[in-house]
């Protein structure tokens, strides 16, 4: 009981996040922020929604599988956005500093 | 019923990202969006239980053929040219085909039905017969690999004619180019600039390469075989040629090696139904390969599955090498 509660618990937070990321997305004024969005739905969002997954899944092989792929995740979403941002970066897309407008759009 | 709305999500998103497709005009959008489109189709082939389809349809079509177009892109432009003007002769076109497919779908059975023809004919009796004659709990396997063993064979040697085709078209060079452009490339390619990725991916590929062995080797008991873990075990290489640099790649596996795995992995597949006939049964017929039938059935299954990921392996490594070994023309 318990522990479905903390798993829907879980799994609300983390299509809150995915939500959020995904508004982010696109809602957010220039590249490196829109990405920041955007990494938020494969880090957090990912992380508690397998969370919630495996306490649904209990002590069984399913929940091994769901913690090997929440482990592939953790590893290759943040390099991902990492590549992207330096891929960014070396094409010459400077980040901006300072407030920016939220209607300005960064072409 | 939610799997069934489950499936009508997914299945919207696959128009709108056919639609965002034809719309775009960059060509690199339209290849991620091929992938994007290839990752939900795997996902519709996973709701429809076909979990030995979605595996190849997320390997190949979202993984590998990404990353194919992507070599063809780097060799072309990233723009499109300006379209063709009869806009109203391919909508015409497209029109009168929507509706004739709209018009065929009247004559097919229902989602799900258990009397349509297909669960009807010998579908039945290969799921009776697999736990009797071959006994391998995976019964796509038991199909593919024994039942339809010709099947597989004749789709090996489509994919070995499809990798000798592309090798003839892309290893010709234009006329008055030197032989050796290779040479002249700088030694170190790769992802030089991102650390990150590739501190990450040397980490993974040997954990991407086991996990191609697993799906080739469990194949009999779970989703899996050849064709999945050829691409699999291609993926991985690749990650290592785009971290590295293509002449790393080629350095640990070269060209001539992969042309033997090409042709091999036939090889294996073809010497397997000639053995059965050696001793004494029809082409392909792996029950004589053993004193008992079903371990017959089992090594036969076996191997012909490793000659079908030899030869998967192999192609997509020469495709993959033979896009990138060419110059920007």
């Amino acid at each position: 009981m318990i522990i479905d509660i903390l798993s829907w618990v879980l799994l609300s937070l983390g299509g809150a996040f995915v939500f959020i990321g995904g508004l982010g997305a696109l809602r957010m004024p220039n590249l490196y922020t829109r990405m920041h969005a955007a990494s938020l739905t494969d880090t957090m969002g990912a992380v508690l929604i397998l969370g919630g997954i495996m306490l649904q899944a209990g002590l069984t092989l399913a929940t091994i599988k769901l913690a090997a792929i929440l482990l592939f995740l953790l590893l290759t979403s943040p390099t991902a956005s990492n590549a992207l941002a330096s891929a960014a970066i070396l094409s010459g897309l400077q980040p901006k500093e300072g407030p920016v407008r939220p209607r300005e759009k960064a072409e | 019923m939610i799997i069934i709305l489950f499936g009508v999500f997914l299945l919207a998103l696959l128009v709108i990202t056919a639609l965002a497709i034809v719309r775009t005009d960059s060509l690199f959008a339209a290849v991620i969006l091929t992938g994007i489109f290839s990752l939900l189709m795997a996902a519709n082939f996973f709701l429809l239980d076909a979990a030995d389809v979605a595996l190849t349809e997320a390997a190949i079509g979202a993984g590998i053929s990404t990353v194919l177009f992507l070599g063809a892109l780097a060799l072309t432009g990233e723009q499109e040219r300006g379209g063709s003007k009869s806009r109203l002769l391919a909508l015409g076109v497209v029109t009168v085909t929507t509706l004739i497919v709209i018009y065929a779908t009247f004559d097919k059975p229902r989602f799900g039905d258990p009397d349509a023809p297909v669960h009807q004919h010998v579908g039945p009796w290969y799921l009776e017969k697999t736990p009797e004659l071959i006994d391998i709990p995976n019964a796509v396997t038991a199909v593919l690999a024994s039942f339809r063993g010709y099947d597989t064979l004749g789709e090996v040697f489509v994919v070995f004619t499809a990798g000798i085709g592309v090798l003839f078209l892309l290893s010709a060079r234009p006329a008055g180019r030197p032989e050796d452009f290779q040479a002249s490339k700088v030694p170190h390619q790769g992802l030089r600039h991102y650390l990150v990725p590739r501190v990450v991916g040397r980490m993974l590929i040997p954990f991407i390469f086991l996990f191609g062995l697993y799906v080739q080797f469990h194949g009999d008991y779970g989703p899996g075989g050849g064709f999945q873990a050829g691409a699999i075990v291609a993926a991985s290489i690749i990650l290592y040629a785009l971290l590295e640099g293509e002449a790393q790649a080629l350095r640990a596996l070269p060209m001539r090696v992969l042309k033997w795995l090409v042709a091999g992995g036939a090889l294996l597949y073809g010497a397997v139904g000639v053995a059965s006939m050696l001793l004494g049964s029809n082409f392909l017929d792996y029950s004589v390969l053993a004193s008992d039938p079903i371990a017959g059935q089992h090594i036969g299954i076996i191997l012909i599955e490793l000659g079908v990921g030899i030869t998967v392996t192999g192609v997509l490594l020469c495709v993959f090498h033979a896009f990138a070994a060419r110059d920007k023309v």
